[in-house]
């Protein structure tokens, strides 16, 4: 009897309920794009990493693509310049975001709205727009604008995209000028979000401007910082577009991001199983960073 | 209105006024310098075809004119063609995203189907993997097995149903009252019938969004419909204008024309709906 009932019970469980018909039903179509599109794509790339990948024919190769990463010069120049990248345009887009959006906060939210809107403009334009136009501001000749600016300060003109001396910096200040409409709104969300009487307690205690700023505001939109932080690092090292239209990587490899050097791998050398190998060390430097630093910035939020 | 971090001169007309003025000074000088790029390709591309190489440019050319835009489409016979490419390209994606990746996310919220955490962990796991770890094996599936290159599938297909769209219904649709859905069923309603006439009437702010987006990202692509088609006349817009770029790197109005061209459209859009647009930034902002 112990044992039917079991045996009925398991057969419950097991049986196809009108729920999972429509479950499946609805999620159909989706999961077979996202089978075919994502899932098989990671598991054929981790395979492919190990091969030396041929239209017909490839090798098995073992661990030889990560050994040679790891022997390469330039994948480490191009770790280094993606971090430099990084390393300066996330935090200073942070800084420059917070400010703007806690001076907005002076204003109501119909003058909010319309800066909002005017801030974030520019990052509508795509990519290849962006570029081909700041391609333009930083031309070497006399006429380009950033020289035009140079001569009128009586400063010499500048090779700008094509010196090592000036190059990464002129990938690096277009994008702390372009595109802060997104971090712009989160944050203004999260400064909304923030109770009154926080302030009112502050004013109590003779709180002035840059304090309540510093012991209030900063603690309370912690998590949104440490998600743009995120966010910023992970759109950051997959950079790619700017460097391929503008400086090709020039000169002498002093803007060739990791992204870049992926697509040149695979698509101008045909090497996808190296392309493979050092598309998975990325991610996993991504996936690392991104958990240190919930692990440090994250400790005292509450969700 | 001035809220309590703002609360110092809320009782000095005067002073709060200036401090104002000044604040809002600052946010206008900032947002010229932000907006200046865009700006100057839109004057510059009304400037002349052909200017010689030693001329002066400025923030407005000298003399005003269309030769410029006519210049860039001269340049290939497929050029409108590119624009219509890219239309109908964004286009099926939006409406194949506003479809499935919400009926999927409909599923995830409210139908209690085996299996179902598991495969929806999976669609949050996927979205933090960088595009360049699928792009080469996703090349050689399309490109080296399937033979689609030159396609519109080959554009469409994978970006039919994204993962983060995924998401975002699936949020959404957590949010709606189970007992709306509940009352319905009793009343004898099947699921589709559910999702068709009650769910998907009250959601029309979050498809706008969703469908915005949607065609905002697949507007701007450049790396996939540039690794999958290599006939001009399968080109998208970015894809011309990138081959543009490098075909005639001297052309500076042309090229201006050529960008203005790409993201003219999306700018109309902008003006027409900026309230999604906005909108969607904190609607995919995951909330801590």
């Amino acid at each position: 009897m112990a044992h039917k009932q079991t045996n009925n019970h398991k057969q419950k469980r097991f049986r196809i309920t009108s729920d999972d018909r429509w479950g499946y039903a609805f999620i159909f179509f989706a999961m077979v794009i996202f089978l075919v599109f994502t899932i098989y794509p990671v598991i054929s790339a981790i395979k492919t990493s190990f091969l030396d990948y041929k239209p017909f024919g490839s090798e098995y190769v073992g661990w030889e693509n990560y050994a040679d990463t790891f022997h390469n010069k330039l994948f480490f120049k191009a770790v280094k310049n993606t971090v430099i990248y990084t390393a300066i345009v996330v935090p200073a887009t942070i800084a420059i975001t917070f400010t703007l959006s806690v001076m907005m906060m002076a204003f109501s939210k119909k003058i909010q709205t319309v800066f909002k809107g005017i801030y974030y403009l520019p990052g509508i334009a795509s990519g290849v727009a962006l570029s081909v136009v700041w391609l333009w501001l930083y031309d070497s000749s006399p006429s380009g604008l950033f020289n035009e600016i140079m001569t009128f300060l009586h400063i010499p003109t500048q090779n700008w995209l094509n010196s090592s001396k000036t190059a990464m910096g002129s990938l690096i200040f277009m994008a702390m000028v372009s595109s802060h409409g997104t971090n712009i709104i989160i944050y203004i969300a999260a400064l909304l979000g923030i109770d009154k009487s926080n302030f009112e307690a502050a004013e109590i205690d003779g709180a002035n401007f840059l304090q309540k700023i510093r012991y209030i505001v900063i603690p309370l939109v912690k998590s949104t910082t440490l998600f743009l932080f995120i966010t910023g690092i992970i759109n950051s090292f997959q950079v790619f577009m700017n460097a391929y239209m503008m400086t090709g990587g020039g000169p002498d490899n002093n803007t060739t991001m990791i992204g870049l050097l992926i697509f040149n791998n695979a698509f101008t050398r045909s090497e996808f199983g190296l392309a493979c190998a050092q598309a998975i060390i990325m991610a996993i430097i991504i996936a690392a960073i991104s958990f240190v630093q919930f692990k440090v910035m994250g400790e005292d939020i509450e969700y | 209105m001035s809220t309590g971090l703002y609360s110092l001169h809320i009782n000095n007309k005067k002073k709060l006024y200036a401090r104002n003025i000044i604040i809002a000074a600052f946010l206008i000088a900032f947002a010229v310098i932000s907006l200046f790029p865009i700006f100057y390709m839109v004057t510059s591309s009304f400037g002349p075809a052909v200017d010689s190489a030693s001329a002066a440019r400025s923030i407005f050319p000298s003399s005003w004119s269309l030769d410029s835009f006519k210049a860039y489409f001269d340049f290939s016979e497929y050029s409108i063609r590119w624009i219509l490419n890219s239309i109908l390209v964004s286009g099926c994606t939006v409406l194949g995203n506003v479809i499935f990746a919400s009926m999927a996310g409909y599923a995830f919220a409210k139908i209690n189907f085996k299996g179902r955490n598991f495969l929806f962990f999976s669609v949050l796991v996927a979205m933090m993997i960088p595009y360049q770890v699928t792009q080469v094996p996703l090349y050689i599936l399309i490109v080296n097995k399937f033979h689609m290159s030159n396609s519109y599938l080959s554009l469409i297909l994978p970006g039919l149903a994204t993962s983060y769209n995924i998401f975002l219904a699936k949020q959404f649709f957590t949010s709606i009252h189970t007992s709306l859905l509940e009352s319905a069923k009793i009343e004898g309603a099947n699921q589709l019938h559910i999702f068709a006439r009650i769910v998907l009437p009250i959601s029309k702010t979050i498809l706008s969004v969703m469908a915005i987006n949607t065609f905002l990202s697949s507007w701007n692509t450049f790396f996939w419909p540039f690794l999958v088609t290599n006939k001009e006349a399968m080109y998208t817009v970015q894809v011309g204008l990138k081959t543009f770029k490098f075909a005639n790197s001297t052309l500076f109005s042309p090229m201006m024309a050529g960008a203005t061209i790409s993201a003219l459209p999306m700018f109309v859009l902008f003006f027409a709906l900026q309230k999604y647009f906005l909108e969607g930034v904190t609607v995919g902002a995951v909330k801590g």
